[in-house]
């Protein structure tokens, strides 16, 4: 993303050794401006994950692994009562298409496909893999 | 905590045991190596001062030398004190991560002992490695005995970790001439080393994991050239840190070192400009060639990196003749110390000096001091004629036909 007017420091005031604090106040985690979430690559993308939530296990690799934090999830009780991070979908305005979700993805049939940016998402769920 | 080491007031030390000395006392958190001749020694000395209970800190064994400066640069950025060692090709392969210490302002010391680059292969010292390392944002120290190497080992802690800096930084030594030449050597007690050289302050450490920040971010055309000058701002004003670090480190020892070290330059026509362990050979030769009436100095630049231009011009504004020796091979121009020289001069408006440049000591190559009164002896021929009557690029020692370049 191109970076915004107000984001250009001069060269006498950028960050130092361009270390980028994830948080302006770690405390109360107030993220930073430079915090992947506000300064996205999105822009990036030319091929998109979908997430199939019929075949998701939830087993959270693909939350843990993405490296822009894309993955939406919902708390929710598991049979046992034990609190669990359902995964709900993907965050298209953080997600730059790297596809290292598809690739962790440990279900059979994958519940993450990579598909052209301009398909959607009904469609390319219509398009997913069966099983022979 | 780790154990002391009994230091005699004087020890018997080639330049690699005095280095390794340095980065034990300087209690260092983290040194990643990967041995190459002949730095390694320093590796060596130093992890069995650590397997014998004399350093508190870790070794990290790696696959290469790339890994072993990706490896510094990891520990530094959790914030610890880290040091390496290396020398030619083992430098050559970190030269990609060279650049990222130093652009993520790590300051991590590497103790460099100086050697020829392959092809063809030769373990012995010139100074093509540290040319090599020349725009990578590092500090480079030479020393020019083991005493030197010592002493700025330890200064280079200072110096790099110094909050106006934080900059990393190489000690250079010449392959053999220093590294394994024994020498007496006058250690600070393990205590008083440490204590000049200081506890370490960890900047943005990646192990304060309440704090996470991003080491290595990218920077495209809005952003690359404002870190970079930023960067390159931090090590034109480190000589002001250096100084001041030199000057304390000589109200402790009594040994005093200089941006530009010179040698019976105040009355002198002539002048050579040369780095290493040639600039003690050439002090025996500026004796000689003065006894022979010739009034020869001498002037060493004590860091490659920064430049320290201005100082150097200033010693060498009443000469008339200088010649620049370069230990490493031109390759198609004038070596890079008489670039250095000429540059100076002439920002500082002495353009006109007139410099010749001369080629020694490739691969270990021999240069006594005969070799070294030649060349003395030729400048003032130039001074004398008030003009250059010598060739631009000469080759000293050099077997076969005589070349030289105009
Ligand atoms: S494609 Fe990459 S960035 Fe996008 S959700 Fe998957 S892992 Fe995250
Ligand atoms: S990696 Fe695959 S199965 Fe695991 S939570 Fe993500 S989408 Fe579901």
């Amino acid at each position: 993303m191109a970076t915004p007017k107000e984001m250009l420091t001069t060269w006498d005031e950028v960050q130092f050794g361009a270390v980028l604090p994830a948080f302006e106040d770690p405390e109360h985690k107030k993220r930073s401006k430079f915090h992947s979430y506000n300064y996205t690559v999105a822009d990036w993308r030319v091929e998109k994950p979908v997430f199939n939530r019929e075949l998701c296990i939830d087993c959270d690799f693909c939350w843990v692994s993405c490296p822009d934090s894309c993955f939406l999830v919902e708390e929710v009780l598991n049979k046992r009562g034990k609190k669990q991070a359902k995964i709900v979908g993907i965050n298209y305005n953080l997600c730059k298409g790297c596809a290292v979700c598809v690739e962790v993805c440990p279900t059979p049939i994958k519940s993450l496909l990579m598909f052209p940016e301009y398909m959607d998402n009904e469609e390319a769920l219509k398009q997913w893999p069966k099983k022979d | 905590m780790a154990l002391k080491y009994e230091l005699k007031q004087k020890e018997v030390w080639d330049g690699n045991m005095a280095a390794a000395h340095a980065l034990r006392q300087a209690q260092v958190d983290v040194v990643a190596a990967y041995p190459i001749t002949p730095s390694t020694p320093i590796v060596q000395n130093y992890s069995q001062f650590l397997a014998d209970g004399y350093v508190d800190g870790e070794f990290v064994m790696v696959e290469s030398e790339h890994s072993a400066m990706s490896a510094c640069v990891g520990a530094a950025a959790a914030g610890g004190r880290v040091a390496t060692a290396t020398s030619s090709q083992g430098y050559a392969l970190m030269v990609e991560v060279l650049y990222q210490a130093s652009g993520m302002r790590l300051p991590i010391v590497m103790t460099v002992v100086n050697r020829a680059l392959a092809s063809p292969l030769n373990i012995h010292g010139d100074h093509s490695d540290m040319y090599l390392g020349r725009d990578a944002g590092w500090i480079h120290l030479v020393a020019n005995n083991p005493q030197e190497a010592y002493d700025l080992t330890l200064c280079a802690f200072r110096i790099g970790e110094d909050e106006r800096v934080r900059l990393p930084v190489t000690t250079n030594q010449d392959g053999f001439l220093v590294s394994h030449t024994a020498q007496v050597v006058e250690p600070l007690q393990d205590e008083d080393a440490y204590k000049f050289v200081g506890e370490y302050k960890a900047k943005n450490p990646m192990l304060d994991t309440k704090n996470p920040v991003t080491y290595g971010a990218q920077t495209e055309e809005e952003w690359h050239f404002e870190h970079k000058a930023n960067q390159h701002k931090a090590l034109m004003e480190s000589p002001k840190v250096v100084k001041e670090v030199f000057d304390e480190f000589e109200k402790l020892t009594g040994r005093k070192y200089n941006l530009v070290e010179s040698y019976k330059i105040e009355d002198a026509d002539v002048a050579l400009v040369l780095m290493g362990s040639a600039y003690e050979t050439a002090i025996l030769a500026v004796d000689k060639a003065r006894e022979e009436g010739i009034k020869v100095g001498l002037v060493m630049p004590r860091m490659f990196r920064p430049f320290p231009y201005n100082e150097l011009a200033e010693k060498l504004k009443n000469v008339k003749a200088i010649a620049a020796l370069d230990r490493s091979a031109p390759m198609g121009t004038t070596g890079a110390l008489y670039n250095e020289t000429a540059g100076a001069l002439m920002a500082n408006g002495y353009g006109d000096k007139i410099i010749t440049n001369y080629i020694y000591g490739l691969g270990g190559r021999d240069t006594t001091v005969e070799h070294i009164l030649e060349v003395i002896r030729e400048t003032n021929e130039n001074a004398k004629a008030g003009k250059r009557v010598t060739d631009l690029q000469g080759f000293i020692n050099l077997r076969g036909p005589k070349l030289s370049f105009n």
